[in-house]
């Protein structure tokens, strides 16, 4: 799956995307994890909100999201 | 109580001389640490519980789909108070409400307050200053808000936004998404709120405990009235001076306001003291850089240059009222 998160660069964007990189190391998910800094195309998102997780093109949580959250999005996606 | 737990600390465990300026000093870091920590964690969970109900997207729908005749300005100053501020969230926000054809001056009004009225600066207030204190700074930003945004609303300042934001704008058939509220039961909301209320705590504690040591260590050992000879309310230019200051210093409310707490006791005005906080806290550099992405400079010194005036305005009217 391919998960990409948006932020420009901010503490609270950083932290998701570590967080996320160990979630999806400890669910053991064949993921592609990549982070998405520039705002133009961060914009085509419709955000309001950062930082955002963006699922296979879907945007499925923003703002604060706490690694429990970022667990229980992947989980339920990867079943 | 807090104060008696903290006596008690210093003088009986600790056994320091009540007379001392060391003994005063840690006496007051102690009070303030637990009095501030215990009120950022409360204020941050109200807003925490506020905004689980009035979430950014619901203001901007709602917005989109009312007439307000004049009151959105207000309104979208009251969502900036209660919504919580990152620097890196303002360019999205103001995206998202330039592409939901909502007026550049209601999103003015949001961007102002946005920073300005925040859950740590509330919470700061009201540990330092007391109630009256803080009603008077969070009604003046969401005031500040709604006639800075109505002012700004009346330059026709579309013209000095990036292209690319004038793109979007043009572009915003503005596929009108319902938005679609979570049901979650309040209990089931509680525990994510508890634990970004902590979060919240956390993440200043480290200011807020350099803040009070530096706040304590001049409440100990700086003269009362030391400050008034140079900051008191007489002197006109201490406001717009306060203000300017203020700008390029990017410390969050949390280091700031201890420091200022004490400055206050020592002497300074409250309205040039609430002017300097509110340059701080209110105009940044750093969302000086980020709105750089959306607008020119010429807008961005519009902007800032409201801003300013009106809070160096507010300023002068506290020191002459209050």
């Amino acid at each position: 799956m391919e998960i990409k998160i948006l932020g420009t660069g901010c503490s609270n964007c950083k932290t998701l995307f570590t967080n996320v990189q160990h979630v999806a190391a400890e669910l053991k998910l064949n993921a592609n994890i990549t982070k998405e800094e520039d705002m133009m195309k961060i914009m085509a998102y419709n955000v309001m909100q950062l930082p955002a997780l963006v699922i296979d093109e879907k945007v499925v949580a923003k703002g604060k999201i706490s690694v429990d959250e970022v667990k229980k999005l992947l989980q339920n996606y990867s079943l | 109580m807090i104060q008696k737990f903290a006596d008690w600390l210093i003088f009986n465990v600790v056994g320091l001389d009540a007379g001392t300026h060391f003994a005063l000093a840690l006496n007051f870091f102690v009070f303030e640490t637990i009095k501030v920590l215990m009120l950022l964690f409360v204020i941050s969970a109200i807003m925490g519980v506020i905004n689980a109900y009035f979430p950014i997207d619901r203001l901007k729908h709602y917005l989109q789909t009312h007439k307000l005749y004049g009151l959105q300005y207000f309104m979208a100053s009251v969502f900036g108070a209660i919504t919580p501020f990152c620097s890196c969230s303002s360019i999205p926000l103001f995206i998202g409400f330039v592409k939901g054809g909502i007026p550049l001056g209601v999103t003015f009004s949001f961007l102002i307050t946005s920073p300005l009225v925040n859950e740590v600066a509330v919470a700061m207030f009201l540990g330092a200053f007391g109630v009256k204190t803080t009603v008077i700074y969070v009604v003046s930003g969401i005031v500040l808000g709604t006639i800075g945004g109505i002012i700004l609303g009346q330059f026709k300042l579309e013209r000095h936004l990036s292209q690319w934001v004038l793109q979007i704008q043009r572009d915003s058939i503005e596929q009108s998404e319902k938005w679609e509220s979570e049901r979650i039961s309040f209990f089931g909301r509680l525990p994510k709120i508890v634990s970004e209320s902590w979060g919240i705590v956390r993440g200043v504690l480290i200011y807020v405990l350099i803040g009070i040591g530096i706040g304590s260590a001049i409440h100990g050992f700086v003269p009362e009235g030391f400050f008034t000879k140079y900051l008191s309310a007489e002197q006109w230019w201490s406001v717009p001076v306060a203000v300017l200051l203020g700008i390029p210093m990017y410390s969050n409310a949390a280091g700031i306001v201890p420091v200022v707490e004490v400055f206050v006791r020592k002497g300074v005005a409250i309205g040039t003291a609430i002017a300097f906080m509110m340059g701080i806290v209110g105009l940044s550099l750093p969302e000086m850089t980020m709105l750089k992405k959306v607008m020119n400079w010429r807008l961005i010194g519009i902007f800032f240059g409201t801003i300013a005036v009106m809070f160096i305005l507010s300023g002068w009217l506290f020191n002459a009222v209050l």
